[in-house]
This record gives structure tokens, C-alpha cells and sequence, in this order.
């Protein structure tokens, strides 16, 4: 009985451990927040290509600056745009919300908690995933969300994208792949048709750094969660010891 | 013995205290001579942790509200707030949100060990009455909490909630609206729920909480084998199978603790969001009453009255699919507070049951887990079919308990307790 009774209780650990997955998206990626080139690259992009619409109003200038290891006259000089803003400040934008409303159709969302919300292999597959697409406002239609009102503002660095067709290695659904390369055909191929300034590879790195840098801004704290835990844990493991030790001393005469 | 006096000099403060309030007399009716069994096992850590996460609830809760403002225009403003500008904001904030499913978690193993041994039959019934009043309670603390950061889970979930009242027949939409004190949800109910939940529901539990042990150490605990240690006493009067509480349990559940907390920092700290069961990813987004998530489901402790509901998809005489899992619902806790009057078994513990008794709880326990992972994802026909299994299985548990505790052949029970 006890051991049905047991496997019981492990049976509830895959539901809460199972991950709340959204829709699927075609790239992961794994943040390292320990890496500092990647989220100091990751900032100076996101100051210089999103800053101009979107917010990250809980992040601070300062915080980032100490947990991302940038001495603060650098960060002023380089990084901070707007004169209304001081290094204390958080992240605001100039853009007015009214102002963008009427030239996007909505508000161009704050992005402090976006990696929370989406995942960071959505905001990453969403940045690789914009492509040429004439019938769209912007020119620009995107694989993750379709019809989005943003245009592609990594264009510069990424160059002109579009959807054709050619072989791939992801699998087609009701293809059998090619006897001799193992690849599909497929309409749906991501390709540079045109180049920007970095290579698809250095782009892709550019795209893990921003996304990698929205990952830390979701969350600041998960650092100092990370360096406090292990102390935390040996802590308490310490204090299991102990506690288990006086208990079998206590017990000892009790039969 | 040397000096009489200086027994008395020791004993000098104490002594003043005891003439004035029962302080010494407290400790040990409540302590160091609170005779408890003493082969109780692993299942019986669950009561007391349940009062370590119930201290580690209050403790943050009042630290979290220094920091919140509970209205709808600065609510999730102030989490976000606390978790990065209040110095370990984010620790008291990810140990109250933990300390909640950790909450549940170690209440339903404690409810649990309650079935498992009989804990709740004569002369306990009230201790489990009080104990089921405490989980009731409980469940619209947490639910009301849910609603203060203000995310879009937290709207959405109350929505979903708020609304069952409304199916009651006459006057529920009136008393939907009477609960959120307005035509939706608003700051109003914002407020009205953190009134409720950082004040009135604590005071609540607290008192309950206190009735629970009185009513325990008025009849003593019962044991893994769920016989009556009272019975065997020496000349002193003092059960032979029982041992002080202190320093005996005190010690043991120590160990209970450290394990315990080990367990909760790594999630503290390491998976806070509990892979999105313990915060949902959906509430890292500002609440939006003209935008509907995908998905709504509540979060994991409520889950599996969630999908009783849900299981209700027909109509009877009349009343409709969502009153009728309204009901339902609701009858599924509140049979809980009559199992002391279901089971009619002569012996207490499930180890000297018979095997119709094993069986249901076995049952029961395994539809109660699959109710709980079917609450949390969309229904589909085939999922609504097993949850309407599940619950059926889950009143077969109580309603047919009169008749199989009473049919069955149970086994003898020993004089004295076994290890």
C-alpha cells in the first residue's frame, strides 16, 4: 500500500515539472546570464535598435550597468540617449503612447517582461523570423506572428529575407526525404536574398545576444538567486545534519 | 537536592509568571507532557510543516504588503517593484509564491495521512472538521492572493471564479456582482480582496488553526496502526506507548524541516515559476479586462475541483450544465467534512482494513491526481469523459463508504502499537 501510495506522489512531480509550453516556434536557445560580452552586446542593441519604441520600464540603467559589468561613464556616454534620462533612471522611451498608436495601430508593447511571458525561443525565432512580404504595411510579414504590425528594424545587420523555395534539412509533414542528401523540399525556406551588414551566422549570434539580454532584464534577481543558492542549500544541509544527528541521540532509548 | 533554596531562586520568575498565567502548565500540556504515539512515520511531518509554511506565509505576507499597493493601477507595478528594487524583494516574494503551492502540498499529504489512518474517526471528528474548515478557508485565501499582482491569470482566474456564482438560479448574478462590488472586475475588488486576504482570512486561519490543535491534544494523536495508547497507561499514567512530544517530535520534525526547506529553496531559487505552475506565464503580463488569454486554468491546488466542474456537461431537471458543476463541485469538498460519519468500520488505520477499503482509496487517490492534471489543460470529448470517470470515482470513494467499511473483513488489531 505504502509504496502504491508513494509512487502517487512522484506521479505529481511530471505535472508540476512539465513546462508551460506556448506555440511551437522553430529555434531554441539556452540564456547564459553569466555571460557578460553577449548581455553587454545584447544591450547595445537593444538601446540602438528597439529603444526607439519599446520601453523596459521596470530596468534601470544602473542596475544593468553593476549586473552586467559596464563602468557607469561608459554607459552614460554610449548608451544613454535621451537627455531627459539620468543612470538612476529606468528605461524609458520618448515616443508618446498616443502619438505611436496612431502610426502603428497600437502602442509598441514594453518589453521588461516579454521573455517571461513568451519564452525567449519565441522572441528569438520571432527576431530570425521576419521576411519580405509586399502586401504588408511594413513590407515585412514574420513566421512566428503572422501579419505583426512591427517592421523588420534589424534589417540593416540581417539584410532582406524572404521565403522560397529550396531543400532543408527540417522535416516536411507527408514528405519522405531525398534517398541521396536526406533533404526536404520545402516552399517555406528562409533565405537572405539580399545581405546586410553582418553574415546569417554573425546575425543569429546578434539575435542570441538581444534576446539573451531580455532574458536577464525578465528577471535581475535570478543572479543573485543563483549566487545566494548553493550558500542557502549548504546551509540547511548542514542543519539537516545536525538535526538528524540530535534526533538519533534523543531516540536512542525509545523502543 | 543541597540547597532547597536555591531551587526556589531558580524557579523565582517562572513562578511569578505561573501565578499570573498558565505558562508552565501550557508547555506541558501542550509539549513536554503531550504524550503522542511514538511509532509515528513519515506522514506525520505533514502537520507540522503545515504550520512552518503557514508562519513563512504570514512572515513574507507582512513584508510584501510594506512594499504592494493594492489598487488596479499600481498593483503589478508593485510586484515588479518588490522584485527588483526592494532590497530581496524578489526572495520574499518567490517564498510566499512557492510557500502557497508548498502550502497545499503538504496539507493534502497531511489530509491524506488523515484517510490513510483514520485520523478523522470518533473520537477526532472535530479535529477534522476544524482541519477541513482550515483547507476550505484556505483555498479562498489563495484564491483572493491570486488576484493581487494583478496579471492577467490573476484577472482572468477570478473572472472564471467570480462568474460560478453567477449560475446560481435568481440570484446569481446579483451576488456575482455584490462579490466584486462592481459590473466586473476592478480595483474595487482588487481592494476588497487584499483586505480580505492579508487581514480577515489570516485572522480566520489563525483562530482555526489553534481549534485544530486544542481539539488534537484534547483527544490525543491518533497513530499509523490507529489504535488508542491511552488505553495501556503505567502507574505514573503515562500511555507506555507514548512519548513527550518534547523533546521526542520536536527533534524529529526538525529533521522534517531541514529537509523540507532544502526542498523549497531549490525551487526558491532555482525554478520560481514552477514551470509555470506556480506562477503562470500569462500573469508576467498586466492585467487586460478586453483581452481574453488562450487558456485559463487555475493553478495547481485547485485544479481537480476545476475539473469536477468541467465534468458537468449535461442538464438535469432542468438545471444547467454550469449550475449543476457548480454544485458538484461544491459537494465534493463539502462531503469531506461528513467522512467521520461515512466510514463505519470498527478500526481506524487502513492496515487492519479490509481490501474493498484499500482499494477506493487507491482509486480515489488516483482520480484525484488525474482531476488535477486534467484541470489544468483544455478539455477535449476524451478528456471530459475520463474526468467525468474520475468524478464519479471520487463520490463513489464517500458515498459507498458506509457500505464496503461496513461489509468488509477487517484484520485484528495489535494491543500495543507495532514499529
Amino acid at each position: 500500500m505504502k509504496k502504491h501510495l508513494l509512487g502517487l506522489l512522484f506521479a505529481l512531480v511530471p505535472v508540476t515539472a512539465m513546462a508551460a509550453g506556448g506555440a511551437s516556434v522553430p529555434h531554441s536557445m539556452e540564456p547564459d546570464l553569466h555571460d557578460q560580452a553577449s548581455l553587454q552586446n545584447g544591450m547595445k542593441l537593444y538601446v540602438n535598435y528597439c529603444m526607439g519604441c519599446h520601453s523596459l520600464q521596470y530596468q534601470r540603467f544602473a542596475r544593468a550597468a553593476d549586473d552586467l559589468g559596464m563602468p557607469q561613464d561608459l554607459v552614460e556616454e554610449n548608451l544613454i540617449f535621451s537627455p531627459e534620462l539620468a543612470y538612476n533612471d529606468q528605461m524609458h522611451i520618448a515616443m508618446d503612447s498616443g502619438d505611436a498608436e496612431g502610426w502603428f495601430g497600437a502602442p509598441p508593447p514594453d518589453l521588461s517582461l516579454k521573455a517571461r511571458v513568451r519564452g525567449t525561443d519565441w522572441i528569438y525565432s520571432y527576431l530570425l523570423g521576419f521576411y519580405k512580404d509586399p502586401s504588408r504595411p511594413t513590407g515585412v510579414n514574420n513566421t512566428v506572428f503572422d501579419l505583426v504590425a512591427m517592421p523588420n528594424v534589424l534589417e540593416p545587420l540581417q539584410g532582406v529575407q524572404e521565403l522560397v523555395c529550396a531543400e532543408t534539412d527540417h522535416p516536411v509533414e507527408g514528405q519522405e526525404p531525398d534517398a541521396l542528401s536526406g533533404k526536404y523540399q520545402s516552399c517555406d525556406v528562409l533565405q537572405v536574398t539580399e545581405p546586410g551588414e553582418l553574415e546569417p551566422a554573425e546575425f543569429e549570434e546578434a539575435v542570441y545576444d538581444l534576446t539573451n539580454f531580455l532574458a536577464y532584464v525578465g528577471e535581475p534577481s535570478k543572479l543573485q538567486a543563483q549566487a545566494l543558492a548553493p550558500k542557502v542549500l549548504i546551509f540547511i544541509f548542514i542543519f539537516g545534519v545536525i538535526a538528524y544527528l540530535l534526533k538519533r541521540e534523543y531516540w536512542r532509548d525509545i523502543h | 537536592m543541597g540547597n532547597p533554596n536555591k531551587a526556589k531562586a531558580e524557579k523565582g520568575i517562572m513562578r511569578w509568571v505561573d501565578d499570573r498565567f498558565p505558562a508552565t502548565q501550557m508547555w506541558q500540556e501542550h509539549l513536554s507532557k503531550y504524550y503522542a504515539p511514538k511509532n509515528f512515520n513519515f506522514w506525520y511531518f505533514f502537520g507540522s510543516l503545515a504550520l512552518l509554511a503557514l508562519v513563512n506565509q504570514i512572515l513574507t505576507g507582512v513584508w510584501l504588503t510594506m512594499s504592494f499597493n493594492p489598487s488596479a493601477e499600481g498593483a503589478f507595478d508593485s510586484v515588479e517593484y518588490i522584485m527588483r528594487d526592494v532590497e530581496w524583494g524578489w526572495l520574499i516574494r518567490y517564498m510566499h509564491t512557492t510557500g502557497a503551492s508548498a502550502f497545499f502540498l503538504v496539507v493534502y499529504l497531511h489530509m491524506f495521512r488523515g484517510l490513510l489512518y483514520g485520523s478523522y474517526k470518533a473520537p477526532r471528528e472535530l479535529v477534522w472538521v476544524f482541519g477541513m474548515t482550515i483547507y476550505l478557508v484556505l483555498m479562498a485565501e489563495a484564491f483572493m492572493g491570486y488576484l493581487l499582482p494583478w496579471g492577467q491569470m490573476s484577472y482572468w482566474g477570478a473572472q472564471v471564479i467570480i462568474s460560478l456564482f453567477s449560475a446560481i438560479p435568481a440570484i446569481g448574478p446579483d451576488l456575482a456582482q455584490w462579490v466584486r462590488g462592481d459590473f466586473l472586475i476592478s480595483g474595487i475588488t482588487l481592494n476588497r480582496f487584499f483586505a480580505l486576504h492579508v487581514v480577515a482570512l489570516p485572522i480566520v486561519i489563525l483562530a482555526l488553526v489553534v481549534l485544530h490543535i486544542i481539539a488534537l491534544h484534547e483527544v490525543g494523536s491518533n497513530n499509523p496502526d490507529g489504535i488508542d495508547i491511552k488505553q495501556k497507561k503505567d502507574e505514573a499514567g503515562v500511555p507506555l506507548d507514548g512519548i513527550p512530544f518534547h523533546p521526542y517530535y520536536t527533534v524529529k520534525d526538525l529533521v522534517g524541516v531541514a529537509v523540507f526547506l532544502f526542498v523549497f529553496c531549490v525551487v526558491v531559487f532555482y525554478f520560481p515559476e514552477g514551470g509555470g505552475y506556480f506562477i503562470e506565464r500569462p500573469n508576467f503580463d498586466q492585467a487586460n479586462p478586453l483581452q481574453t488569454p488562450d487558456h485559463i486554468a487555475p493553478v495547481w491546488y485547485m485544479t481537480p475541483f476545476y475539473a469536477i466542474l468541467r465534468a458537468i456537461t449535461f442538464s438535469v431537471f432542468g438545471l444547467d450544465a454550469k449550475f449543476l458543476g457548480v454544485i458538484f463541485m461544491g459537494a465534493a469538498i463539502a462531503i469531506l467534512f461528513v467522512l467521520p460519519w461515512l466510514d463505519r468500520s470498527p478500526v481506524r488505520s487502513m492496515r487492519y482494513k479490509g481490501w474493498m477499503s484499500k482499494v477506493m482509496l487507491l482509486l480515489f487517490a488516483i482520480s484525484f491526481v488525474i482531476l488535477g492534471v486534467l484541470g489544468v489543460l483544455p478539455s477535449t470529448t476524451g478528456r471530459t469523459i475520463l474526468a467525468q470517470t474520475c468524478t464519479v470515482i471520487y463520490f463513489a470513494f464517500f458515498v459507498l463508504m458506509p457500505v464496503y467499511t461496513k461489509l468488509e473483513k477487517t484484520k485484528p488489531v495489535p494491543e500495543r502499537v507495532t514499529g
